[in-house]
């Protein structure tokens, strides 16, 4: 911890916080009493006796105090921590505010000791005599130490009031468990529904646009064919709209491919990567065991996680050919994609291995990331499939 | 040529009606489900079946499942599979049976090239295969490759076109080879995959076979 100067905000501040702390504290503590012989007063003045105390931190020491999300019932545990705190705070108030008390007092006293000196008379009876140099030169190194001493006090006298304040005010251990499984349950639920959005898009799609596109194609097609008499712009025009039909249908293709293909959702990760495997520009040796379906979530990472990694590849690492091996053992799925290209690759280095990073960690797997320059690389991940 | 077709899309199934009434063929039954699929096969006994693969009532595979059904009871009968995607688990299922008369697979998409589309049509019609170059590229990621290691880079090219159906001239012109250059190569597969000679396109198709590492039924 830095030790703040007597002069810096912080010892101001800190000392602030206790010299306040102690009669907000005593009279919350008075009111607390007084509402537990009432319990309704209890029940609704209690979040309010807290949030004074909350802002008194957040104020004076910047430090928020997460705050409890149980209802505010008599019964909860979270109450009767926070009425221990009401209870409690009088009491760390006395001590802190005394001892912070004393050390600038004394800091002040000391250091002002050459003033009777100069006086006629000293304004009464000291046991030591304050017109001795020696004596004045001691009081004045000790109000030196102690003005030093103070703002640590003061800041260790807030860090022992900030952590009965955290015990007490804050989430407990089992609250924030509680908050965490929720947390993850709403992290599994957007993923999911995001998943499923993608699903829908391309099963609209592919009832839509992509029935619609063929067959604007194939009559232009037919057209093309069968209408050779026609004057020379016109079947060129034909030709023209002929060829963009087609091209348009490549590209949608392509983008419901790296949407949600329609395979994957089908017949699931074995064939939807047989087909990924067989469109990379190089020979990918393809291995998958996997006897029963993961969920399609996970289908959809580890699908996407192979489909990025043979892109990137096909980008960056000049291989002349890849390994996939996908296999389910129990409620894991681990995925490797290895290539004998020139390796060098990074996380941060902008090639969309961070993409793949991001979806891994969201639904809790792990990925590993081997390539020396020179190659090969390997990439490893783990996936829950339950 | 009387062709029975299966398509659940209305905007696609009179499409495709339109073209083959235009290149001179004849649809007697046009369906929008498997089961009206395997009834009008069975009743019209045509030249050439054309499905789609999803198709009511889940939207899956069920095109695909009526071909094999329809492979296996009315051996012979050609098929044609129009398909959003590769699924060469069910393509090698299908091919399997080539020996026996024509198949083919075709992403959807090929229909726009009408004319490359009707030469296949005709193709499995004739007891030929029509299969998609990814379908191709697929069952070969699929493959273990030993005695296919054999082949020059070349050999397998011609291997690649001859299973997606072409003709040795088509196969020269892909390649830009001589037709007697294509023979040529034909024979050193034929060699190196061990087959004995025989009518030439029986022999033909079991190098695709072998080449796509799916055993022949017959």
């Amino acid at each position: 911890m830095k030790v703040p100067r007597p002069w810096s905000a912080r010892a101001w501040l800190d000392t602030a916080h206790v010299m306040i702390g102690l009669p907000v504290a005593a009279t919350l503590a008075a009111l607390t009493l007084v509402a537990i012989a009432v319990p309704p007063v209890l029940r609704g003045g209690m979040p309010y006796f807290t949030l004074v105390q909350r802002s008194r931190f957040e104020a004076f020491l910047g430090v928020r105090i997460p705050p409890v999300r149980t209802p505010d019932t008599l019964r909860s545990a979270a109450t009767w921590r926070q009425i221990g705190y009401h209870l409690l705070s009088p009491i760390v108030g006395v001590a802190a505010a005394v001892l912070v008390a004393l050390a600038w007092g004394g800091a002040v006293v000391g250091l002002l000791a050459f003033l009777p000196a100069k006086l006629q008379k000293p304004p009464m009876e000291f046991t030591f005599d304050l017109r001795d140099q020696r004596v004045i030169a001691a009081y004045m190194v000790i109000g030196l130490a102690l003005l030093l001493l103070a703002p640590m006090l003061a800041r260790g006298m807030a860090a022992l009031d900030l952590f009965v304040a955290r015990t007490l005010l804050g989430p407990s251990r089992s609250e924030l468990g509680q908050r965490i499984e929720t947390l993850t349950e709403s992290r599994a639920g957007v993923i999911d529904a995001a998943d499923a959005e993608r699903r829908r898009i391309e099963r609209d799609l592919h009832d839509g646009a992509q029935q619609r596109l063929v067959s604007l194609a194939m009559n232009l097609g037919l057209a093309r064919a069968t209408l050779t008499d026609l004057p020379e712009p016109a079947r060129e025009a034909i030709e023209q709209a002929h060829e963009e039909a087609k091209q348009a249908l490549k590209e949608l293709r392509d983008f419901v491919r790296g949407l949600h293909p329609a395979v994957l959702n089908d017949q699931g990760l074995d064939a939807a990567l047989s087909g990924v495997a067989a469109r990379a520009p190089f020979p990918v040796k393809l291995r998958v065991d996997i006897e029963r379906r993961v969920t399609p979530t996970i289908e959809a990472v580890a699908f996407f996680i192979v489909s990025e990694a043979l892109t990137n590849i096909a980008k960056h690492a000049a291989a002349t050919k890849a390994e996939v091996r996908v296999r389910r053992e129990r409620d894991r799925l681990h995925v490797l994609v290895h290539d004998d290209g020139c390796g060098g690759a990074r996380m941060d280095g902008g090639t969309g291995l961070r993409g793949l990073a991001q979806r891994v960690d969201a639904v809790d797997g792990a990925l590993k990331l081997y390539s020396p320059f020179g190659g090969p690389t390997t990439i490893e991940v783990d996936l829950p499939c339950e | 040529m009387r062709v029975v077709l299966a398509e659940d899309s209305v905007l696609l199934r009179e499409g495709l009606i339109r073209l083959l009434d235009a290149a001179g063929m004849r649809v007697v039954a046009a369906v929008d489900e498997a089961e009206g699929l395997l009834r009008a096969a069975d009743e019209h006994r045509p030249d050439l079946v054309i499905t789609d693969v999803r198709m009511p009532p889940t939207h899956t595979d069920e095109g695909l499942r009526a071909a094999l059904v329809l492979r296996r009871q009315l051996p012979g009968l050609p098929v044609l599979v129009l398909s959003q995607y590769v699924e060469e688990r069910y393509a090698a299922r299908l091919l399997a049976s080539a020996a026996d008369g024509g198949v083919g697979y075709l992403l959807k998409d090929r229909v726009a090239d009408v004319t490359e589309f009707i030469d296949a049509l005709r193709r499995v019609a004739g007891g030929g295969t029509a299969l998609d170059p990814e379908v191709v590229a697929q069952l070969i990621v699929r493959g273990d490759s030993d005695p296919l290691e054999r082949l020059t880079p070349r050999e397998h090219e011609v291997l690649k076109l001859m299973a997606e159906g072409r003709s040795n001239a088509g196969i020269g012109q892909a390649l830009v080879l001589s037709e007697g250059a294509v023979g040529k190569h034909i024979g050193n597969i034929f060699t190196k995959l061990d087959l004995p000679p025989a009518e030439g396109d029986h022999r033909r198709v079991l190098a695709v076979l072998r080449f796509l590492k799916i055993r022949s039924l017959s």
